[in-house]
């Protein structure tokens, strides 16, 4: 019984990190919300030879064929330096779509390009989870009419993969006629969010989605831990950041991190921040290794982790005082990345929602659960 | 990742199954602590190797080796069944790993095996009124007259001294010195005259505590352990192991199925609670959190079993979030219930005979005891985080 990262884990892990550190500095992500897009692609290029593009793609399509837990290592360590990457959606949930339910031809297609970097393919899930202003898409025959908000990781994409209400998944062309899109202004400016709208636009059915949601719930929750995992990983820096400062910042002839209000404010943190770690690695096993809990475990840690989220990105900014509201200091960038991996898939509300529904809590009787007393702790 | 025990513990559990079904008749309701009945139940679980699995025989234990996974094994299976479960208490928890480690030979032979057997009850003399989070600057004093020491002073919050036997208590012996080293470990027979037991009647409606007072109190010098002075560093021994029994993360999910059972029995306008959204969005925020600290137990079962696992943290944070957690599961118990929930003791309409309510209020206390929350946190930030203590007051 061994519960933990890998060696191997680690390792991917630390290069990533090691890499962002280097060559994706702070600095370096103002430039890139700044407007300096090819700051962004040499970060994206870098973090492509580290093989972030072939994790989920299998062997025989030239990738690594990597299990979930890689992936949400990988995606930790992306939150952890704010980079500015297209990730979650084009190389984690895309490559998952096309081999969980493409044609042989759209497998050989794409996958052997996603591999290799060569492609980048957004997705748009946001309707099926909760359509905001009545966005949807509907199928008329080949082509796709509708519009489709907060598609992940489509700026500059070469294709998309979005679905409609029923869950069917559909590949579009980036360069097909009748697409328009629309670039979304969040107040995350280290990933693009952007709108399409499209009329009779061409586009292929993934086959193995049709009338079968298991494809999409599948995609969603891989999708949904990414989102998990990298505000695990900027929650960390925050705190950390937090720590490191009040050990340097001195008031009223102390270091600040000598306080008791400032320690239990980092102490809550770090309660509330460890167990999420264990929590998405037992829940990206869960998603290869059983089928029973992936589901439940997938929306309780999205869920979960957004909560503890947005109370250490409001705390940990609390304990820079004045200069955590700065630009100068940056702390605003992991904030604003995990206030859109928040809302991302499905808000906490939305996803508690779900994880209810999977339980059946809406049909079954009282009793089907096993039932314990619990006496005195103290004598037990 | 490998969260399979392995196909070696596969054929122990078989075992540890079919022990349990051949025992599911033995019933010890109404048995008094240290009745014979208790006393051989005691025995044979030891004999089997379902207790003290890893004291040495010597001492009144299984003697085999330490396998974490086998003692896990063994309370999953314990757990699942009516049987009567082993014995535990502070005296097995705490008092037997503190003598096996730091106990003379003499009181080793003395005390562990009548301890393992239920034979000897023992109460904790720690806290005092005046040394609470402080516990260092405790006072009571011990001073040695002969071949005797002679206690004098107050204990207080000291669980099961009505019926204990025997109590290990910090006494401060060397009154010249820093308060950390001025305090000895000693072994009190509670039968010593000059003792006297106080209950402190709590919020529950029990009385779990009491305080003692200790007047003349004359108890051989050879009840030490360790050497004078050393006592705070004998007590540390065995404090971290209390910590982390204070909230059990398998209690805390028998406790959420049953939360979940009583939201779909619940109804208001013949509805049932869990179909109202408020409160079915509360119980699945506790799932959420539940199923975090499972995971964290999960590594910290993993990090006993191999080695080079650093789990400092997840360590010192369980105390404080699994007694808080167990509170706000209780008390969302309570919500779903409404004024149902407040019915207490024998009222009509009682549900689960009033276990929510007697929780909310013993987490409370919880959170209190055990080393307070806001003392969980200064040890999360010193000693895991790396943060300064509070500077010192002179004197203090």
């Amino acid at each position: 019984m061994y519960f933990g990262l890998s060696e191997e884990q680690q390792s991917l892990e630390d290069n990533i990190k090691k890499y962002l550190e280097d060559n994706a500095s702070l600095d370096s992500i103002k430039e890139v919300a700044g407007g300096d897009s090819a700051k962004s692609a040499d970060i994206h290029k870098g973090l492509l030879e580290l093989g972030i593009s072939g994790l989920m793609v299998p062997e025989e399509y030239g990738g690594l064929e990597l299990d979930m837990l890689f992936a949400s290592v990988v995606s930790g360590a992306l939150g952890s330096g704010t980079a500015p990457v297209p990730y979650a959606g084009a190389y984690v949930m895309a490559p998952i779509a096309l081999t969980l339910a493409g044609s042989d031809s759209q497998k050989e297609n794409w996958l052997p390009k996603i591999a290799g970097g060569e492609v980048v393919i957004g997705i748009g899930l946001s309707e099926y989870v909760g359509a905001r202003e009545d966005a949807a898409i509907t199928a008329s025959g080949n082509t796709i009419s509708g519009r489709c908000l907060f598609v992940m990781d489509g700026k500059d994409a070469n294709a998309y993969i979005l679905a409609n209400k029923a869950g069917e998944l559909y590949l579009v062309d980036a360069k097909a006629k009748g697409i328009s899109l629309t670039e979304l202004v969040t107040v995350d400016k280290t990933r693009p969010s952007i709108e399409l709208n499209l009329d009779n636009v061409e586009a292929e059915l993934l086959p193995g989605s049709e009338s079968n949601q298991e494809v999409i719930n599948k995609v969603l929750d891989a999708g949904r831990l990414m989102l998990a995992a990298d505000s695990i990983g900027a929650s960390q820096i925050m705190l950390d950041k937090a720590v490191a400062y009040s050990l340097e910042r001195k008031q009223f002839g102390r270091v600040i991190g000598s306080f008791q209000a400032v320690k239990h404010m980092c102490a809550e943190m770090a309660a509330e921040l460890e167990p999420c770690h264990s929590m998405i690695w037992h829940a990206a096993h869960c998603y290869d290794h059983d089928p029973s809990q992936a589901r439940l475990m997938a929306c309780h840690t999205k869920a979960h982790v957004s909560e503890v989220g947005q109370q250490i990105s409001k705390t940990a900014t609390e304990v820079h005082g004045g200069m955590g509201f700065t630009d100068e200091l940056g702390l605003h960038y992991w904030f604003k990345r995990i206030g859109l991996n928040r809302q991302l898939l499905g808000s906490p509300e939305l996803v508690r929602e779900e994880a209810a529904r999977i339980q059946n809590f809406d049909q079954s009787p009282a009793g089907g659960q096993s039932k314990k007393e619990v006496g005195n702790p103290l004598l037990v | 990742m490998d969260l399979e025990y392995g196909p070696e513990y596969n054929d122990f559990r078989e075992e540890v199954r079919s022990f349990v079904k051949a025992n599911e008749g033995v019933n010890l309701l109404g048995k008094s602590l240290r009745s014979s009945e208790r006393v051989e139940w005691q025995q044979k679980l030891i004999d089997n190797g379902y207790f003290a699995r890893s004291t040495p025989k010597e001492y009144g234990g299984f003697g085999g080796d330490i396998d974490i996974l086998k003692s896990r094994i063994i309370a999953e299976e314990f757990a699942k069944s009516p049987i009567p479960k082993p014995l535990g208490g502070q005296g097995i928890q705490m008092l037997v790993p503190t003598l096996l480690e730091l106990g003379t030979e003499e009181q080793k032979q003395a005390y562990v095996k009548p301890t393992l057997r239920g034979e000897i009850i023992w109460c904790q003399g720690y806290s005092e009124p005046n040394s609470g989070s402080d516990l260092a600057s405790l006072q009571t004093k011990g001073e040695l007259d002969g071949d005797e020491w002679v206690i004098n002073g107050q204990k207080i919050w000291t669980s099961t001294a009505k019926f204990a036997q025997m109590c290990f208590c910090l006494v401060r012996t060397e009154p010249d010195a820093p308060k950390h080293q001025g305090i000895s470990y000693l072994l009190i027979p509670m039968d010593t005259p000059g003792i006297e037991i106080r209950p402190i009647m709590q919020m529950t409606g029990d009385a779990d505590f009491n305080e003692v007072f200790f007047t003349d109190v004359r108890i051989p010098a050879t009840n030490i352990v360790g050497e004078r002075g050393e006592g705070w560093k004998v007590a540390n021994a065995t404090l971290t192991h209390e910590r982390g029994s204070l909230a059990d993360p398998d209690v805390m999910m028998n406790r959420l199925y049953a939360l979940i059972d009583l939201m779909k029995s619940e109804t208001i306008d013949g509805e049932r609670v869990i179909d109202k959204p408020a409160f079915r969005d509360r119980l699945l925020r506790v799932q959420g959190k539940v199923l975090a600290q499972q995971a964290n137990a999960l590594r910290l079962l993993s990090s006993s079993i191999n080695k080079g696992q650093d789990t400092t943290m997840a360590r010192f944070i369980t105390k404080l979030i699994g007694t808080e957690l167990r509170h706000e599961l209780e008390g969302l118990a309570i919500d779903a219930m409404g004024e149902m929930g407040t019915l207490y003791e024998d009222s009509p309409h009682l549900r689960d005979s009033g276990s929510w309510q007697m929780s909310y209020m013993y987490f409370l206390g919880l959170i209190i005891g055990g080393g307070t929350n806001q003392i969980q946190k200064n040890i999360i930030s010193e000693r895991a985080l790396g943060m300064p203590k509070e500077p010192k007051i002179p004197g203090a």
